[in-house]
């Protein structure tokens, strides 16, 4: 009686008793939410539009973030070393394009899954190795100031990373949907062999979408760089951005925010009001239980494509 | 000219079917065998031993386990850790609440414990495929760690957190705790990855492996010509997670002798999985040579430096091997994605034809 | 069109008795979302006999073949197999009554052998448990050989004795195809769904996919339902012809019956009506 009582009732009054804390929690998980989302839509960029499930976005945060960082302590002023850091993600797109993607053309996507799990260690490894292990900062000149806003604690940084998401997405959204290169991106992710066959120059499709897949994990690694340092463990947001897919559908983009959202907040919420129940640290599975309970009742995610059996 | 089938000729199904038609195999087998149970105990020594032949088998075995499922049933699962971890605890708790029970019924006890573990996480593999189910086992593998960590219960509130296998005797000879031998210890595990090897052998090639292959080939094709979906999954989860389970188990009471959950995190999930893409999915002997391959490169990576001359930091060190890791594995996928086995399957072609090119 | 040539025993002067209904179709209904695949179509498959399934593409053909396999469940309609019948029948039911098929794109399992495809037609037949199995030895062995000697018959039948090693993948697509018939055959089935068995082969292929059907029918007495385009084929080889055209049934009858029906020749011509 008491169990039940401590897990259905209890906690509830919790949030009714102190609201404001309870917003503040909630808000919180939303922005850790935009911030998972930010990783995501790494992955649905080039999952949707190379039908390639990259592991290596995490990584590729991680670099990123390295390289930025690395290039400011040598002194170079932050917005050439911003343009520098695009360069290098561009870069890595050509490399990975010609050294993974073309000799793996239309194998199996299970091919393709594990050697972005190689690229991964490929890029953390050599990240490391060329700019050290050690954590860093990351200063990019975004004011931490935190700010009341009717009694709930409101933090300038995540702010301006939230905003920063909203518009990422939305120029995502417009490229994919309205644009000739958009099309042709949907395109390559259904059918490769297809694609080809009616002129569309795959090579050049991939290394555009690395890319951009590339400046995005640049973005995410900003964000989260910013906010707790550029170290190894950044690479395994990318393991807690997969919830976040599974929720909102692998292929797209406002999937990957709301996912990002419901993540955020159920793992915040469930830490602070369930956890002492159960000893604390529930963050660490949270997200994909839940993922994983609500694919079981929708197995295509919120806004996935639904998967339709056909013999 | 050696490996040649000529003259060798199938007179019976039975022989059609079994396990090494080739003559020269058996041979080949049988003289493996041999080196393995009686050459290696009196030869190798400890350092060998445990540094390097008694993990190879643990992970053997565990190879054996998610090959089966992800090679031949097709259910990619990143759970590897997590129900190792099942193993060993249930082992640990098993054997300190009933010290009398022999340790290896102990193994297998907790085996059927962890295979109950794998079909509970396996529901969910009817709804969801792919890498959808990939996410999903990471829930198993994060959850299971958790509670091992958190519910003082399973390490029975030790307050290192760490669990340690006690000294158990089998046959009056002591195998687990600080005083067993490490040829005892490389014995057990022999065995216990002998019959698991030869059991899975089996498995695949009758009834149940061709239901398994026919699920991960085409699912909905298998399931119009009669082959139940859900049974058959749940059995490929159960089958495989007794196999980590028991992996798991030795690999704390016959190798390490203690552990904390750190030992079966996620990293060993992604090191098995790694250890049956490069040996070869669906098979039996890539699970091993797979197996064998990932104990082994750790080593040779740390050894070469020394042999070769160069001195290299530990962090260095580990950033290279990072790289020539994750270089190897889009190598072999790029050359041969089926894997060493593959690899092998190719050497023995050419060995037929020898001398002749083709 | 030219005539493939048939054996003596034709469906004309064939000595087989041709029993009652085996499965019958009464108004049966399919939708998806607005798409209505099937509206009220209703025949029935008499025991023994060779029905073909006729009609121009889109028609609901395959449609009609998924839902006598329990693969899509009909929104109306009954469906009534050996006497009984079945509601939402899931196609591992299917299966286990007795119903066994062929797909329009071959759907072997491309990660095995010839032989071992053909053996999972069998799975329903061979017993055992996983302890069993897994020693081999014993019991699991004799069913084991057991079985492979009923699929060795069928391979002899539709001989394709050489290939029996080769992975299906890499086997020409007519090869795969009687792989694939070998596959239907495996599990002796009662009733036999063809789906376009013929597809993509030339002459030489088709004649012989042609013996194999008839003689499947006449060895076995196995009913055959199949969906063809090649009205030579359905002409020579089959007892009754069922006509589809977008989603209705417009003809029933004998070959000749349905080859001079006005409806048909119209429905191909795509000619409209007022």
């Amino acid at each position: 009686m008491d169990i039940l009582y401590s897990v259905f009732v209890a906690p509830f009054l919790d949030m009714a008793d102190a609201p404001l804390f309870f917003a503040e929690v909630v808000i919180g998980g939303l922005l850790t939410g935009v911030m998972y989302s930010l990783v995501a839509l790494g992955f649905v960029l080039i999952f949707k539009a190379s039908g390639v499930f990259n592991f290596a976005q995490g990584a590729m945060v991680l670099f990123a973030a390295l390289t930025l960082v690395g290039l400011m302590e040598r002194g170079v002023p932050v917005a050439i070393a911003l343009v520098m850091a695009v360069a290098v993600m561009t870069a890595l797109a050509f490399v990975i394009e010609r050294v993974v993607l073309r000799p793996l053309v239309n194998q199996e996507d299970i091919i393709l899954f594990m050697a972005t799990i190689g690229i991964a260690f490929v890029l953390e490894g050599f990240g490391e190795l060329v700019w050290g292990s050690n954590v860093k900062e990351l200063n990019v000149g975004i004011p931490d100031v935190s700010f009341e806003v009717g009694g709930i604690l409101l933090n300038e940084f995540d702010l301006f990373a939230a905003a920063t998401a909203a518009i990422l997405v939305a120029v995502l959204a417009v490229f994919f949907q309205r644009t000739t290169i958009g099309r042709a991106l949907r395109a390559v992710a259904d059918d490769h062999q297809a694609a080809l066959s009616v002129g569309i120059p795959l090579k050049t499709i991939w290394i555009i979408v690395w890319s951009v897949a590339g400046v995005v994990a640049l973005v995410a690694g900003i964000m989260w760089g910013a906010k707790s340092g550029v170290q190894f463990s950044l690479s395994l947001i990318a393991l807690k951005a997969l919830p976040v897919l599974m929720l909102g559908g692998f292929t797209s983009v406002p999937g990957a925010i709301v996912g990002g959202l419901i993540i955020g907040v159920g793992e915040k919420v469930a830490e602070i009001y369930w956890g002492p129940l159960i000893g604390g640290a529930i963050e660490n599975w949270f997200a994909y239980m839940l993922a994983m309970v609500f694919l079981v009742f929708r197995p295509q995610g919120l806004f996935g494509e639904r998967i339709i059996e056909r013999v | 000219m050696f490996y040649r089938e000529t003259g060798q000729f199938k007179a019976s199904y039975a022989s059609d079917e079994a396990i090494f038609p080739i003559a020269q195999d058996r041979w080949a087998v049988i003289a493996i065998v041999i080196v393995a149970y009686v050459v290696i105990p009196i030869v190798a020594n400890e350092y060998w031993l445990q540094a390097v032949l008694i993990p190879a088998l643990v992970f053997s075995l565990a190879a054996l386990g998610l090959n089966l499922l992800t090679g031949y049933a097709g259910q990619l699962s990143l759970g590897t850790g997590g129900f190792m971890a099942v193993g060993a605890y249930a082992t640990y708790k098993i054997t300190t609440a009933f010290p009398e029970l022999n340790i290896l019924v102990v193994f297998l006890l907790s085996g059927l414990v962890t295979a109950g573990v794998g079909v509970l996480f396996g529901i969910p593999s009817l709804r969801i495929k792919g890498f959808y189910l990939a996410v999903a086992t990471l829930a198993a593998q994060f959850f299971l760690v958790w509670l091992f960590n958190r519910v003082g219960w399973f390490y029975n509130y030790a307050p290192s957190g760490t669990i340690t296998a006690p000294p158990r005797e089998v046959f009056g000879v002591m195998i687990t705790g600080p005083e067993a031998k490490a040829e005892a210890r490389y014995l057990v595990a022999l065995a216990f990855v002998t019959v698991a090897a030869l059991a899975a052998k089996n498995l695949v090639r009758g009834r149940l492996g061709r239901s398994w292959m026919a699920i991960r080939d085409m699912d909905i094709a298998a399931e119009i010509i009669g082959i139940p979906l859900l049974q058959t999954k749940l059995s490929a989860f159960a089958i495989s997670s007794f196999y980590c389970g028991v992996a798991g188990a030795l690999m704390i009471f016959l190798w390490l002798g203690s552990a904390e959950t750190l030992a079966f995190d996620i990293g060993v999930s992604f090191d098995v999985l790694f250890m049956i893409i490069i040996g070869g999915l669906g098979s039996i002997l890539g699970s091993f040579l797979g197996a064998a391959f990932i104990t082994l490169m750790p080593i040779l990576l740390t050894n070469a430096p020394q042999v070769v001359g160069i001195s290299m930091a530990i962090d260095t060190q580990k950033d290279l091997e990072s790289i020539i890791f994750g270089g190897l594995i889009i190598f072999f996928l790029i050359v041969e994605p089926h894997g060493l086995a593959r690899l092998w399957q190719i050497g023995k072609e050419k060995l037929r034809r020898w001398p002749f090119p083709y | 069109m030219a005539t493939v040539g048939a054996p003596e025993t034709t469906a004309a002067g064939s000595a087989r008795k041709i029993g009652g209904p085996l499965l019958k179709i009464e108004n049966v209904s399919l939708a998806f979302g607005g798409v209505r695949a099937l509206t009220s179509v209703s025949f029935e498959i008499l025991e023994h006999e060779i029905l073909a399934i006729i009609g121009p593409n889109g028609a609901g053909k395959t449609s009609m073949l998924n839902v006598i396999n329990g693969f899509y469940h009909p929104q109306e309609g009954t469906i009534t197999f050996k006497g009984r019948v079945r509601k939402h029948m899931r196609p591992h039911d299917a299966a286990a009554q007795g119903i066994a098929r062929t797909f329009q794109n071959v759907a072997l399992f491309k990660g095995m052998t010839t032989l071992d495809n053909i053996m999972t037609g069998r799975n329903l037949k061979i017993g055992g448990n996983i302890l069993t199995q897994a020693i081999y030895w014993g019991p699991a062995q004799r069913e084991e050989i057991r079985n492979r000697a009923f699929v060795e018959e069928i391979i002899d039948f539709l001989e394709i004795e050489s290939i029996r090693k080769t992975p299906v993948g890499r086997l020409p697509y007519g090869l795969q195809k009687r792989v694939e018939l070998g596959r239907a055959l495996a599990a002796e089935p009662d009733l036999l769904l063809l789906d376009e068995p013929m597809a993509g082969m030339n002459l030489e292929e088709k004649e012989d996919m042609c013996r194999f059907v008839l003689d499947v029918n006449e060895e076995f007495g196995t009913t055959i339902a199949l969906i063809e385009h090649d009205m030579g084929v359905v002409m020579d080889i089959s007892d009754r012809v069922v006509v589809l055209d977008h989603g209705l049934k417009i003809a029933e009858g004998t070959p000749d019956e349905v080859r001079t029906n006005k409806d048909v020749i119209d429905a191909y011509l795509g000619v409209s009506h007022d």
